[in-house]
């Protein structure tokens, strides 16, 4: 971290930032790198690298935020940011708290992106394209790309915080596009972790070919059912769902701002006595995981929902300081022109008793969502919608023809409280996650869950 | 400005001297603020200065890129190289090749003085009166989740290997706000919004008045049941719509059989109350600027008219591959991306009903006001859709009770040969890109509800 800025120039913004006065000041200090390639029409093109560097300075002076951010890490353009936010405020100068420099491990990255030729990246690319054709001549068409991204950020606060972290990313996407006698289709399949180029040893072509095989289930596809029914929901990316119906209403701006259902609902039983979920930034390299937020606060794992009680919102350093508890280690920032505030990092449904056919086989007739393209939430309504990219109709306990289109919708509460079935099958998917502008990765996990009743919004009756 | 312009030449030739056949180098520079206020209180006050170079580079027909925030001359350097080896990694593409110059016409009017001569005070009682305005409308209406005054003021430079070169400046400046009503149990969102090229452009009274009228008009919203019926999609919604047409009309999406309009050139395929046309010169457009992201001029280009799809849009590269000329359709997000087709300022025709003439002519459907989900509910290769919707019930050709929690169904073609009408009034809406839309009557939909 000293790299990207020293405790003295840090010591010294600080005090620059507190001058006009305010009750705590922060700087954040940033080195990106990063590199993508894709695969088109059999073709290595789109190969991009970015280098960029930068600093944000805030300053808080009771319920309002004064934030300035520059491009680079000359200190005398940091300090000059420091001055601009610090330029509104009227008030007699503060001292920040010396800076006591904490240690941090951060997650382990076996073989470094960067020191891996583009070439052997070109070569991955062309393994996924091969084997998503490998599936077939209705296979018409297939794009993957490769991207990694490694962010180094340090932080230093006016409490005398001075902490760092250093991330790296990489993750491959596949979509697919297959085609028979007029009809078209898509899949597509990720994979992603907070680890180097290790991630991807191990068979990464699997993925491609999960892609390519559920556009082709799709060309059999028949129109999504519409209407109130059971909803077996399938693991891993599946716990989109309780991101965007849950998660999201419990990150503490929400609360605070009166925009949540869950306002108010600390303690009280919100589902069935068989949900457990939880927060946890600290997984092994999983996509969400960091070794310490924005904030410079060390990542946790904290318990939201225990037994169907909700135990826990999700906060950042102002929201907790809002409510008199402390931050809870979800202080996140796309990047150094960006403020913090409360967001996910890893999380999930922790796994049940019940098995995936269990569940589906106590169905008479319902819609089994095996994943999703995504999903959205009004956190202050509790509505929420989800695209259904891979689904089926459920038959007599069985599972029987692929269906197109379908989206699911509902609100929080309801559909929350209507979970009545949970999967021992867990594991975890990578998602990116959009709030206020700004786009953080996040890991979604459960086993299989079923939903007692929700509405399948497709085209057919 | 011409200290930007020595810059994007500066890291095109070195470029070339990294070992580039030709080179493109994109500079920006934006200075920008931010207010966001809640409850009668400034909650962040933002300032941003961002200032980026990004270098396209060919070795021959392989194309490469690299950005960077270090426009010191070894910080350039080091982004052309970076470009020039990216581009070795590259596959041959016979069609990548770098943009000819061309003449292009200036566009005066893109900045507003307005962002400079308002001070902070200024425009963070912008902000406070959107927010107040909607407080103050109703009882029912119990809080604002967020009142937002942005502006930015951007300056572009290109150059290229090949001569292109330019610059131009344009400033954008927007507010929004996101008004909670509370009634019959529940809480109820509404969003208003404006945007101008500067702060005298917007007005801060109609912005939150609109978020309030949103929010309170869905106090009491149920589950309509599941119909097919006429419906008339409100300006966003239409504009969230025309967006995803737009989307579909890219050259590229088209060439590489990702398109519902693919091989569709010429048919008759929407309604002839329906025609778009994409214009990047439009003095009013969000988007309007004298060159794209590769520095060919901007135009109009006639999308669909009179139910025929007219044309598809194009950047360099497509063009080539189809041996066409650019429709000036290359964009990017800044500096950090690689230029790809896309609409500039998408426009709808507007038509002759006004909203309550059209609502009267649906005589009984559903009034959408909001869609959600549109990234995951829409499949843009096949043009089907299944998105969440909330709005009101239209009862004897009037605007009725609201109803929520509902999705519509469809496929954007077919959707298109369904609009029966559009209103007289279009709108300048952010969704979508930057789309210029009136509201649409769809003769029929299919809704999903209880």
């Amino acid at each position: 971290m000293s790299e990207l800025i020293d405790q003295a120039l840090a010591e010294r913004v600080l005090a620059r930032a507190l001058a006009n006065g305010g009750r705590f000041a922060e700087v954040f200090a940033e080195r990106r790198r990063g590199q993508s390639m894709s695969i088109d029409e059999s073709r290595i093109e789109a190969v991009q690298s970015g280098a960029e560097e930068g600093a944000g300075v805030r300053v808080v002076d009771g319920n309002t935020t004064y934030f300035a951010h520059v491009d680079g890490l000359e200190p005398a353009e940091i300090e000059r940011a420091a001055d601009e936010a610090a330029a509104a405020l009227r008030a007699e100068r503060r001292e920040p708290r010396p800076l006591q420099a904490r240690e941090v491990t951060p997650l382990a990255i076996e073989r470094r992106p960067e020191d891996v030729p583009a070439a052997r990246k070109a070569e991955l690319l062309r393994e996924l394209d091969e084997r998503a054709r490998g599936k077939g001549a209705e296979i018409a068409q297939v794009t993957a790309v490769y991207a990694e991204a490694r962010r180094q950020v340090a932080v230093a606060n006016s409490d005398g915080l001075f902490s760092g972290d250093d991330r790296t990313r990489t993750r491959i996407a596949v979509q697919t596009v297959a085609q028979r006698n007029g009809s078209v289709e898509t899949g597509a399949e990720t994979l992603g972790a907070h680890r180097g180029f290790e991630l991807l040893e191990d068979d990464p072509g699997q993925i491609a070919e999960q892609a390519a095989a559920k556009s082709l289930t799709l060309l059999d596809a028949v129109p999504a059912p519409s209407g109130s029914m059971p909803v077996v929901v399938g693991g891993g990316f599946g716990g989109v769902l309780f991101h965007e119906m849950t998660g999201h209403g419990l990150e503490a701006d929400h609360i605070q701002k009166g925009a949540s259902v869950y306002i108010g609902k600390l303690g009280e039983q919100v589902a069935q006595p068989l949900l457990n979920a939880y927060d946890d930034g600290r997984l092994p390299n999983e996509w969400g995981s960091d070794a310490i937020d924005d904030e410079g606060q060390p990542t946790q794992k904290t318990q939201v929902i225990e037994d169907g009680r909700l135990i826990s919102y999700l906060y950042d350093h102002l929201t907790g300081e809002r409510d008199g508890v402390a931050s809870t280690g979800n202080g996140r920032r796309e990047t150094f022109r960006h403020l913090p505030i409360p967001r996910m990092t890893n999380t999930y449904i922790a796994p049940g008793e019940s098995t995936p056919e269990g569940m589906i086989a106590e169905v008479e007739r319902g819609f089994y969502a095996v994943s999703f393209g995504g999903g959205q939430v009004d956190p202050a309504t509790g509505d929420f919608v989800f695209g259904v990219s891979e689904g089926y109709l459920i038959e007599g306990g069985k599972v029987t023809s692929p269906c197109r289109g379908a989206t699911l919708i509902g609100n929080c509460l309801d559909a929350l409280a209507a979970i009545d079935a949970v999967g021992d099958d867990f594991f975890m998917k990578t998602g990116i996650c959009g709030k206020g502008g700004q786009k953080v990765p996040v890991g979604t996990g459960q086993g299989h869950v079923r939903v007692g009743a929700m509405t399948v919004g497709g085209t057919e009756r | 400005m011409s200290n930007l312009s020595a810059v994007a030449r500066r890291a095109a030739e070195a470029t070339v001297d990294a070992g580039a056949s030709d080179a493109e180098a994109y500079v920006s520079r934006e200075g920008g603020r931010t207010v966001r206020v809640h409850a009668g209180e400034v909650e962040s006050l933002t300032a941003a200065t961002q200032t980026g170079v990004g270098v396209r580079a060919w070795h021959g027909h392989r194309v490469g890129y690299a950005y960077g925030t270090d426009l010191s001359e070894a910080g350039v350097r080091e982004i052309a190289a970076r470009a020039s080896e990216a581009a070795a990694a590259a596959d041959e593409d016979e069609f990548a090749a770098p943009p000819r110059p061309a003449e292009f016409e200036a566009l005066p009017g893109l900045g507003d003085p307005s962002i400079a001569e308002w001070d902070t005070a200024r425009v963070v009682d912008l902000a406070l009166t959107v927010e107040r305005t909607a407080l103050e409308s109703d009882p029912r209406l119990v809080g604002v989740e967020v009142a937002v005054y942005a502006d930015a003021d951007e300056q572009v430079a290109i150059a290229s290997s090949a001569g292109v070169a330019g610059s131009y400046e344009a400033s954008t400046s927007y507010a929004y706000l996101s008004a909670l009503a509370e009634g019959e149990g529940a809480r109820e969102t509404g969003l208003g919004f404006g945007l101008a090229r500067g702060p005298r452009g917007l007005d801060p009274k109609a912005i939150g008045a609109e978020g309030a009228e949103r929010a309170l008009s869905m106090i009491g919203a149920a589950k309509p049941a599941s119909r097919s019926c006429p419906v008339v999609l409100d300006e966003t919604v239409a504009a969230s719509f025309a967006g995803l047409i737009g989307g579909g009309l890219s050259a590229k999406a088209v060439q590489r059989g990702r398109s519902p309009f693919a091989g569709r050139l010429g048919d008759e395929l929407a309604s002839a109350a329906f025609a778009l046309h994409d214009d990047g010169r439009d003095p009013d457009g969000p988007e309007s600027a004298p060159f794209d992201a590769e520095g060919v001029p901007r135009r109009r280009t006639a999308l669909i008219e009179g139910g025929r799809l007219r044309s598809y849009l194009f950047d360099t590269y497509t063009a080539n591959r189809e041996g066409t000329t650019s429709t000036g359709s290359a964009s990017r997000q800044g500096y950090r991306s690689l230029p790809s087709v896309s609409t500039s300022n998408l426009i709808v025709a507007p038509g002759s009903l006004s909203l309550e003439q059209l609502l009267a002519e649906a005589g009984e459907g559903v009034y959408v006001t909001d869609v959600a989900g549109l990234h995951s509910g829409v499949n843009p290769v096949t043009g089907v859709f299944s998105v969440g919707a909330s709005g009101r019930m239209i009862r004897d050709g009037a605007l009725a009770e609201p109803v929520r929690e509902f999705t519509i169904a469809g496929e954007l073609v077919g959707m298109l040969s369904a609009v029966s009408a559009t209103g007289s009034e279009p709108r300048w809406v952010p969704f979508g890109g930057s789309v210029s839309t009136p509201p649409l009557l769809v003769a029929e939909m299919a809704i999903s509800g209880s």
